[in-house]
Parts: structure tokens; C-alpha cells; sequence
């Protein structure tokens, strides 16, 4: 346990260095969610007035949604980063190394829980800078970093299983582009529930994205502690479960080799 | 339990490195090893010489603990690789042919994390990575992202990252590959300075004839799976049929035919032969006999004008012994590629 937290440690390291080095790539991840706050913002504006959406502001109903929306795409991309240490024989140095398995893939859901939480930070800043309040007050807004971060943890976990069992960009931009929308608007990210047809509010039950933006929005208003803390176990099994087949992704991968 | 940090140095009667029939067949059918047996001694340099897809790499891979066999065994440093990867792992320095260095950290930093994860003690760190990135020169580029660096830069760190936990054997798949001439003379000469300094014994892979032949103190040639002869390049070639002395004399093919026939019965002649006004000797040992067939023949009063002495090179030994030249075989294709 001690080597696995180790090993961790400074495999994290390692992924945090590098995103610090990618200036570009720090700049797409705090402008994106900006812009996304700005245009959907402006753009959905009125659909608050359609009778039954129920919330004061779309700026207020929208800024979970895209911290929720952000945690999702952001750690998807995860498994890109395990490609290419594939590719250029990182990952074959380290396996020749008494390295914890386990830290491998645990240092790669770790760096992409932490870069949520920090994105989050930033989404609902300027979310409040555009009007939104958090009601919830300091327990709210962790809350949401808490949640954000535990979707984004599973979904890191799944898609570096996935870069291991594909191990091609190509294979893994295709599933996250297939995957990636329907799983954002079959949630209430963008819309309420009382407005979605009959089938779609069905499907979004059973979508953890979905479970994330309904507690974040409470959470956000504080309301329905209950309701919130059921989604945070619920996601925090998500990630269990996520990481237990990226782990099994893992084993398939070194006996392939 | 024994301190996993420092390994037990192996006893030196101890083969650093042994496998006896090891084979492997990946998924897609490929049979990448069918029976593949040498053992290492420890302090020497020993190289798998073979085409592409000759099974060089998959048998590094084996012993690096990267991939199983499906028969045989192995030990390297005294551990077994199917019962104790872990102790195989921590007495082992892997190069492998694509370059593992983290081009997003710096020399530096790439050599501390490998330091941490091959459980050097903290405290020795600092003072190891430093003594190493002297010891391959890039003490100037340490602070410098790996992405900067040249392809030679990049092999140094490399080979420097699989000594940081100061390991038993080494392991150097392809170690010059896509290198420029200059930059191979220099890691050729850091590896006999590696070997004399530190009695490592080094497993090399490698498709360069004059590769295994200059830096080599044994090696084996590998060809489809198995391992077809072992030894040091000398006996290799010597195993072949000796030099050939070249002899040029002044008059007509009457004299090269008498030439030829004094030369028969004496020491260390094997064969010779006229060919025109020349005549080829062969001889155990060129660099001896060469002076003493010119000044016997002179004696004899024939006149020599020219003299060449030339070698059987491995290229000979390998044809020899797959029935093919070295040259130009190969072309199929990556074996890495065709195993995964």
C-alpha cells in the first residue's frame, strides 16, 4: 500500500509537469468553459420563460451543467495521454520497473479529478461574475468540485482502459465524439427535465453525467442535502466500478504483450 | 525480507543472464521464438545478432519481464523472470529499441522519477543522477525538456536512466538504431568504459554486423526463433576457414602455380591456390603468416609485387549458417510490429 501511494505520488507529479507545460492546453481549458458559459448563456436565454423550467436565470440553471459538461469532456481525453506514453515506450520502461501497477493507472484518475476540481473552480467564478449565485454557499461550491470530480475520475478511468485496449488516438477520439454529446444532452445539463420527452428523462435516470448536474444544481441552491449526498455515493461507485475495468483493461494489455 | 534497495550482487560464478528453450507464439499466430538457449557471464557484452523479426526483441522482452513465454525457462541476476518478475525487475536496466524517456520532463527529472520507482533510496538520489548525467555529458542539458534534445542526447539519457539503480544486467534493445555514425562510435565507447568500470554484463540486440563484431565480447546469431551459433566474434570467424593471404607475383602462372605448391606444406597453410599470377593462401592466422609465406617465397627466389590480407567477417559466418547473407534480409518488416 505504501509503494502504491508512493508510486502514485509521484506519477502524479509527472502528470501535473507535463499539463503545466502545455500552456496551449491550459489556455483551451479555462477559455472553453468560458465561452460555453457565454453563448449558451446568451443563446438559451429565453427558454427560462417557457412555463414549466422552473429557475430564476438560465445563467443560474446553466453553470453546473457546464462544470459538469467540462469534468466529462475534459477527463475523456485522459487516455490520450496514456497512448502516447504507449507509443513512445514510456509505459514499457515503466513496466520494467517494480512500479505498482496500480499507481499507473490510479496517478492518471488522480491528475484528472484534481484538473476538474480546479476547472470547476474557475467555471463557477465566472459563472457567479455572470450572475449565478451560489445559495449554497462554501458547502455548495465544494460540493460541486466533489461531484465534478468523482464523474471525472470514472470517466478518466474508462478512457484510459480504452486507450489500452486500442491503443490508436483515432479509435479513442471516435467512442469519446460518439459518446461524448448524447451523454451531455441526455442530462439536464442544458435543459430541465420537466421539458424532455418521456423517453429521454428515462435514459438520463440511468447517465451519471446526469446524476452529477442534478446534485450539483442542488447543491449550487442548497437544497436537497439528501438528494446530493445519494448522487455523490452513487458517482463514487461509478468510479470504483470504472476503475476496476480500467485495472482489468490493464491486466488484458500486459498479457497481449 | 531482504532490503528490496540493495539487491544481493550476484555470486561471480553466477550467470548474470540464462535461458534454455524458450519459446513464444503471439496471439496472431506469429511464432516469435522456437527454442531459444545462451547464458551471460557477468561483466561481459553479449549480443543477439539477427534480421528484423529473427526473435531478438521478444527474447529481450522475456527477460525484461515484459511478456511470458509459453515453454522454457529463464533466469537473469539469480531470479527467475516467471516466479520472481519483481526480483528480476530491480536488478535490471531496460532500453528498449523505441526511446522511453518523458520528452516533457527534463533530463533531470526523468532520471529522478525512474530513480524513485526503481526504489533508490531517497537520500542517494540527488547525488546518483548527478554523478550519471556527468558520466553521459548532459550535465549542461539536465535542466532542459527532453523534447529539445538530439536523437544521440535522447540514447544517453536513456541508457543513463537504465543505470540509475545501479543494475546487474543490462539490456539494450537496439541500442544505435537511427543514430548517426558519430553518436554510435560514442555509446560504443561508453559501454566498454560501462563494462570495464562496473562488471555489468550487457544483453544487446542488434542488426549491424560491425556492431556486434567491434563492441561483442560473445554473441549469438538468431534466425527465425532459434539461436543457429554462439561465440566471441573471433572464433566465429575463425570457425569459418581461416584468413586468405593474397599473393601477387612478378612473372607468368608458371610461377604462381609453383608458388602455390611451395606454400602447400608449410605450417599454418590450409589450402592455397594459383589464380592467374596470384596466388590465394589459406591461413590460420593471416596477421602471423602473412610475413613469413613473403619471406619464405622470396627465399625461394619468386618475386612478390603485392600482398592483401583479408578476413572472413561475420557476414561469412552468417551465411554459413542460415544459408543466407546478412545483407539485404530483414525487409519483412518490424518484429515488434509483426508480434503485436
Amino acid at each position: 500500500m505504501n509503494t502504491f501511494l508512493k508510486d502514485t505520488g509521484h506519477l502524479l507529479i509527472r502528470h501535473l509537469r507535463t499539463t503545466l507545460r502545455l500552456p496551449i492546453w491550459i489556455a483551451v481549458t479555462l477559455i472553453q468553459p468560458v465561452i460555453w458559459l457565454t453563448i449558451y448563456g446568451q443563446l438559451f436565454r429565453s427558454v427560462v420563460e417557457i412555463p414549466g423550467f422552473g429557475a430564476a436565470s438560465y445563467i443560474q440553471f446553466l453553470t453546473p451543467g457546464v462544470v459538469i459538461m467540462t469534468a466529462l469532456f475534459g477527463s475523456a481525453w485522459s487516455g490520450m495521454g496514456l497512448i502516447e506514453d504507449l507509443t513512445d515506450g514510456v509505459m514499457d520502461r515503466m513496466l520494467a520497473t517494480p512500479v505498482s501497477r496500480a499507481a499507473l493507472i490510479s496517478a492518471r484518475v488522480f491528475h484528472a479529478a484534481l484538473t476538474v476540481a480546479v476547472q470547476s473552480v474557475i467555471i463557477l467564478l465566472f459563472g457567479m461574475a455572470l450572475g449565478a449565485r451560489i445559495t449554497g454557499g462554501l458547502p455548495g461550491f465544494l460540493a460541486i468540485l466533489l461531484l465534478g470530480s468523482l464523474l471525472g475520475a470514472g470517466m478518466s478511468a474508462l478512457s484510459n482502459g480504452l486507450a489500452l485496449v486500442t491503443r490508436r488516438e483515432e479509435t479513442l477520439i471516435a467512442v469519446i465524439n460518439f459518446f461524448g454529446l448524447p451523454l451531455t444532452f441526455l442530462s439536464t445539463a442544458f435543459m430541465a427535465a420537466e421539458l424532455m420527452p418521456g423517453w429521454i428523462r428515462a435514459l438520463a435516470r440511468a447517465n451519471p453525467v446526469n446524476w452529477a448536474v442534478i446534485a450539483s444544481r442542488d447543491a449550487m441552491l442548497g437544497q436537497a442535502w439528501g438528494g446530493v449526498a445519494k448522487a455523490a455515493l452513487m458517482l463514487a461507485g461509478f468510479m470504483l466500478v470504472s476503475v476496476w475495468i480500467g485495472t482489468q483493461a490493464f491486466r488484458a494489455y500486459r498479457k497481449s504483450s | 525480507m531482504p532490503n528490496p534497495t540493495h539487491p544481493p550482487v550476484p555470486d561471480p560464478g553466477q550467470a548474470a543472464i540464462v535461458c534454455e528453450n524458450l519459446e513464444k507464439t503471439y496471439r496472431n499466430g506469429v511464432k516469435a521464438l522456437s527454442g531459444v538457449s545462451f547464458s551471460v557471464k557477468p561483466g561481459e557484452i553479449f549480443g543477439l545478432l539477427g534480421p528484423n523479426g529473427a526473435g531478438k526483441s521478444t527474447t529481450v522482452r522475456i527477460l525484461a519481464t515484459l511478456t511470458r513465454p509459453d515453454g522454457g525457462k529463464a533466469s537473469v541476476a539469480g531470479c527467475d523472470v516467471m516466479r520472481d518478475p519483481a526480483g528480476v525487475r530491480l536488478r535490471v536496466g531496460y532500453v528498449a529499441q523505441a526511446s522511453g524517456v518523458d520528452k516533457w520532463a527534463t533530463g533531470k527529472e526523468n532520471l529522478v522519477l525512474q530513480a524513485h520507482l526503481m526504489r533508490v533510496p531517497a537520500a542517494d538520489i540527488g547525488a546518483r543522477v548527478g554523478k550519471l548525467l556527468e558520466w553521459v555529458n548532459l550535465s549542461d542539458a539536465a535542466g532542459r525538456i527532453v523534447k529539445t534534445y538530439s536523437g544521440g542526447m535522447k540514447r544517453r539519457l536513456d541508457l543513463a536512466m537504465g543505470l540509475i539503480h545501479q543494475p546487474a544486467v543490462l539490456f539494450l534493445d537496439e541500442p544505435t538504431t537511427g543514430l548517426d555514425p558519430e553518436t554510435r562510435a560514442a555509446l560504443w565507447r561508453d559501454l566498454k568504459r560501462l563494462r570495464q568500470e562496473r562488471n555489468l554484463a550487457v544483453l544487446l540486440t542488434t542488426h549491424y554486423l560491425e556492431e556486434a563484431d567491434h563492441l561483442c565480447d560473445r554473441l549469438a546469431i538468431v534466425d527465425h526463433g532459434k539461436v543457429v551459433v554462439e561465440g566471441t566474434p573471433a572464433d566465429l570467424k575463425a570457425g569459418i576457414s581461416g584468413d586468405t593471404v593474397a599473393l601477387e607475383v612478378a612473372g607468368t602462372g608458371e610461377d604462381a602455380a609453383r608458388m602455390a605448391a611451395f606454400l602447400r606444406p608449410l605450417e599454418g597453410v590450409l589450402e592455397a591456390l594459383a589464380e592467374g599470377n596470384r596466388v590465394l593462401a589459406r591461413v590460420r592466422l593471416g596477421a602471423t603468416a602473412m610475413p613469413a609465406l613473403i619471406t619464405a617465397v622470396e627465399r625461394a627466389g619468386i618475386n612478390v609485387i603485392s600482398s592483401t590480407l583479408s578476413r572472413p567477417t561475420l557476414d561469412d559466418v552468417y551465411l554459413r549458417h542460415t544459408g543466407r547473407r546478412f545483407q539485404g534480409v530483414g525487409a519483412a518488416g518490424d518484429e515488434r510490429k509483426a508480434g503485436s
